[in-house]
């Protein structure tokens, strides 16, 4: 039995954050895959599947918006929520605690642009 | 009069001396003139470039790997190769942390703390469950008027209890499934770039400026950065006490910690996922703690000289055995250490390419060791990069988080004092147990009591804020109300129903 896994577990299907919510906290996959889908027009279409150590919410750090996307359980997941009155006055202390989540955010502007290529390219 | 050309402060008075220049005559007309004058002239001290300065292919030597040692490398390494930069580390430590027992053991009690645990997560260092031996979501706080329990706010498994080597002196090697704390973290540096060194460091000496390291082996190197990461209880620390100009270890006191193994059966029904923490009125007894992991619970006494006649009353005293199963002997077990642990800063912890990080430098009295041992590595990392390696960017850059911290624990004595006072008060006992009990029932209210208790306990918050929050207007009302309310004489049964 496993005794050691931190943060929250999720079952398949469950809804760890939903789109047009207030969030004040992100969170990082410890273990297992979550699924990130997006209500448009009354269709859902999924956008990616995160793994473990992948963070998802974090734009609810930087901006006071509501959820953007829905990330619901994609078989067990286990999470970690990172709370964003605790994370921004560390980052507030040490500015360098963000470079990572920078690192991330930047990784995915990129993975973005590539799709968006795609699209426009129609290949 | 003396000439500072080429030196540290020669390059500042010259820094100075252009912003003079550019802001024409030193004749002020106006107080504006004067703020915008002090203004520049301070920038010029805050962002020229240090003398000292980490480079490619400077070398670096990190004394010690634990917690400190591969916290500080891991972010050196980091930081320098966002820079570009191609900076060698070797980690000098002759110990093997995947060895049973004291051989790699670091006596600790092996609690992560919640701030820590989400800080990691962020830093994109995730504590697999292999080493995490436990996550803890609860606190049981027992005194000698009762217990209660406090849960987590988001009822979610933040605080991680691990052992910081492979396993008590006890441990089943063929069944043992845990991984070591301070080996994953040596790992995290190594597979960051650094260098293991499995040596001691026996002799320093100073050539040219620069640190030279003698080794058991009587290897001889020198480095552009020493990072001293040893704990107090290392002899090494006594090596770089006597040879390190101005550096006066931390002042420490005496500690008590043992492993009891027990059925994982016994654990789950025993302890659960709760952290039992005591305010027992035994005298010297600051607090104490059973943490409980995977086949072990960890039991840590903190106070003023922890003896044997004190062990002896905290683990027969009722609050305590009422914890454990009825055949465990309250006798001491064969894994158990007396560590000792700092009760006060280290004096001028840094200098001209060197310094010292993690327990002798500074630490969190009482808690959160681990904590401390990240935030002092990393501030040490980032001023060694970013601002230079000379005792004057460390003075600026380093020595405000370690001041931060001691300043704190000033605070944190003074929160002890009090609690030792409520220990030996019974009725202010039954008041706080009231409160709490009843901001836990009552969901969705200002749990003021229970949040300061879990910010104490869990060492997640630092003392002035503990302390802001007991200041407040509520949770004074609200204890003085409780205190009374838990001490009236009990009405007589079925009294309101008559009325």
């Amino acid at each position: 039995m496993e005794t050691g896994g931190l943060g929250k577990v999720y079952q398949d299907g469950e809804v760890i954050v939903r789109q047009g919510e207030m969030g004040n906290c992100m969170y990082v996959i410890q273990s297992g895959k979550a699924e990130v889908v997006e209500e448009i027009g009354g269709q859902t279409v999924s956008l990616a599947v995160l793994g473990e150590g992948d963070f998802f919410g974090e734009m609810a750090i930087f901006e006071d918006e509501v959820r953007s996307a829905t990330v619901r359980a994609f078989g067990a997941v286990r999470v970690l929520t990172v709370d964003k009155k605790i994370l921004l006055r560390q980052i507030q202390q040490d500015p360098a605690l963000a470079f990572h989540i920078l690192e991330y955010m930047c990784r995915r502007v990129r993975k973005l642009d590539c799709e968006l290529a795609l699209v426009k390219t129609g290949t | 009069m003396r000439n500072f050309s080429g030196t540290y402060w020669g390059s500042r008075l010259a820094s100075a001396s252009s912003a003079l220049s550019r802001m024409g005559p030193t004749s002020f007309s106006s107080l504006r003139q004067k703020r915008d004058f002090s203004r520049q002239l301070i920038s010029q001290f805050e962002t020229s470039p240090d003398s000292l300065q980490l480079d490619t292919d400077s070398r670096v030597a990190v004394i010690g790997s634990g917690p400190a040692g591969s916290f500080f490398s891991y972010f050196l390494l980091d930081m320098t190769q966002r820079l570009g930069m191609d900076v060698h580390i070797d980690i000098f430590d002759p110990r093997d942390f995947s060895a049973i027992g004291p051989a790699g053991c670091n006596m600790c009690g092996g609690i992560i703390s919640e701030s820590l645990v989400q800080m990691l997560a962020t830093e994109g260092i995730n504590l697999p469950s292999s080493v995490v031996q436990r996550g803890i979501e609860s606190y049981m706080l027992h005194t000698d008027c009762g217990s209660v329990r406090i849960d987590t706010p988001l009822h979610e498994k933040r605080i991680a209890a691990i052992h910081r080597g492979t396993g008590p002196r006890d441990v089943d090697v063929k069944r043992n499934q845990w991984f070591s704390f301070d080996r994953h973290l040596q790992d995290l540096a190594v597979n960051k770039g650094a260098h293991l060194v499995r040596d001691r460091v026996d002799g320093l000496s100073w050539q040219a400026g620069r640190p030279q390291l003698k080794t058991r082996r009587g290897a001889l190197q020198a480095y552009d950065l020493l990072a001293v990461a040893v704990g107090v209880n290392s002899a090494s620390l006594k090596v770089f006490q006597e040879l390190v100009p101005g550096y006066k270890p931390p002042e420490t006191t005496k500690t008590f910690i043992c492993e009891y193994k027990l059925e994982h059966e016994t654990i789950e029904a025993y302890f659960g996922d709760s952290m039992h923490v005591f305010l027992l009125n035994l005298p010297r007894l600051e607090f104490a703690a059973i943490i409980p992991k995977g086949e072990y619970v960890t039991v840590c006494l903190l106070g003023e000289n922890i003896d044997a006649p004190l062990i002896k009353a905290f683990l027969e005293s009722p609050a305590v055995r009422k914890c454990f199963p009825p055949e465990v002997s309250p006798e001491i077990p064969p894994c158990h250490c007396s560590p000792s642990i700092n009760t006060c800063a280290a004096v001028q912890p840094f200098g001209d390419r060197f310094v010292f990080i993690g327990d002798s430098g500074v630490t969190r009295l009482f808690k959160d060791g681990i904590g401390a041992a990240y935030r002092t590595s990393k501030a040490a990392a980032e001023a060694a990069v970013f601002r230079g390696v000379s005792s004057e960017s460390f003075r600026r850059h380093y020595w405000p988080t370690c001041r931060q911290i001691d300043v704190d624990n000033k605070i944190g004595k003074a929160i002890f004092a009090w609690t030792r006072l409520v220990q030996k008060r019974p009725h202010d006992i039954r008041g706080i147990l009231r409160m709490v009990s009843r901001e836990q029932r009552c969901k969705g209210g200002s749990p003021r009591m229970s949040m300061a208790l879990w910010d104490l306990f869990t060492g997640s918050a630092a003392y002035r804020e503990i302390i802001m929050r007991a200041i407040h207007p509520g949770f004074i009302g609200g204890l003085l109300w409780n205190v009374l309310a838990a001490n009236l004489p009990p009405s007589r049964p079925n009294a309101h129903r008559r009325a």
